[in-house]
């Protein structure tokens, strides 16, 4: 299977693409969108059939790793991130970065709600200390 | 690309990595080399980012703390077919024309950019119609969950924050992708009316409303794998 990079190269040599990113906006050869396309159909499709495999890390491994593909695939190729210079393509893609910290600390939270509510709210247990 | 004279200058002479990003930002002049318009999409896209994953991540906290069960996805979103319960059956056909609305997308900017009006217009009007499916299929979903009774304040399957979080995450993409499709509806039209090629053939806008379609796609990407494979 061809890589983003061999498409590329067959396409022609990295200068005469940065020509014509300058002077015509992003314009790329036709291919490359199909083969993307083409993969994220098939990373859609093991993503789907990843629901009919039991629950656990390995689920989950996969989940993530179609999602991240997907994800950047369609950020790298289709929305022409690839050829973005550097001071856009970190000023855009690194805040989302500080969503983690979010993450992370949500996380945090909502493990100490449900420890408090499974304490407070749940059947009282059957005590047999003296009533009074 | 509408750069004056000493930015496009500049831009040919500036280094690599890190320093291109000193040089972009530190000159008294344009720090991002591309059309404002794209610059601004850019950061519209980012600011909703934001917003997508304060849905998501409030979704994770209420289903982190919640003691009753969560309503399994796999069978609260199943379809009788084939004489059988498919799990998600609904969810995979809209992942599956949402994703082919952002390939028809791809060529549509990359015959606007060779200035095929024809092939671009069509391309967008297809864009536009999987859009419009993709909001059908997502209304019938709704219409189903609502008839079982399911409600933003509870439902029969399990956890109640299920369908406030259901209807806040699936309703605010659905809406992104409702005014997608009318946005990319109007500019396939002024592309077909020639607007474009008045304004010096031009079709960075093409461009530009393909980011927003194609972030529409990506955050669905990401509400498949939280909502529905969780």
């Amino acid at each position: 299977m061809a890589t983003v990079e061999e498409i590329h190269e067959a396409a022609g040599p990295q200068q005469v693409r940065h020509e014509a990113h300058e002077s015509h906006g992003q314009q790329h050869p036709i291919k490359i969108y199909f083969w993307i396309w083409g993969l994220l159909f098939v990373f859609s499709a093991l993503s789907y059939a990843t629901d009919f495999i039991d629950d656990g890390l390995f689920r989950w491994g996969l989940i993530l790793l179609f999602m991240f593909l997907k994800a950047g695939f369609i950020v790298a190729i289709f929305m022409h991130m690839a050829w973005e210079r550097l001071a856009l393509m970190y000023a855009i893609l690194g805040p989302p970065l500080v969503l983690l910290v979010l993450i992370g600390l949500m996380a945090v939270e909502g493990d100490y709600t449900l420890l408090t509510r499974l304490d407070f709210f749940s059947e009282p247990p059957p005590i047999s200390a003296p009533e009074h | 690309m509408p750069q004056d004279g000493m930015s496009a200058i500049a831009h040919e002479q500036s280094p690599e990595g890190w320093r291109s990003i000193v040089t972009d930002w530190s000159a008294d002049k344009q720090t991002f080399h591309v059309p404002w318009g794209k610059a601004m999409m850019w950061i519209f896209l980012v600011s909703d980012t934001f917003i997508f994953s304060c849905f998501l991540v409030s979704y994770m906290n209420v289903r982190i703390s919640t003691a009753v069960p969560w309503p399994n996805p796999s069978e609260v979103f199943a379809l009788q077919a084939f004489g059988t319960d498919v799990p998600l059956l609904l969810i995979a056909i809209m992942t599956f024309v949402l994703i082919t609305s952002s390939g028809t997308m791809a060529m549509a900017v990359n015959f606007g950019y060779r200035g095929d009006r024809a092939r671009t217009t069509s391309l967008m009007l297809i864009t536009a119609a999987f859009g419009a499916v993709f909001v059908g299929m997502q209304a019938f979903e709704w219409t189903k969950l609502i008839l079982e009774g399911v409600r933003p304040w509870e439902n029969p399957f399990g956890a109640e924050q299920f369908g406030a979080s259901f209807f806040m995450i699936t309703g605010f993409h659905g809406m992104h992708v409702s005014f997608g499709v009318a946005y990319l509806v109007i500019v396939a039209i002024k592309v077909w009316r020639g607007d474009y090629e008045r304004a010096g053939g031009n079709y960075e806008i093409v461009e530009i409303a393909g980011l927003y379609w194609h972030f529409v796609d990506l955050v669905w990407v990401f509400i498949f794998a939280f909502f529905y494979l969780w």
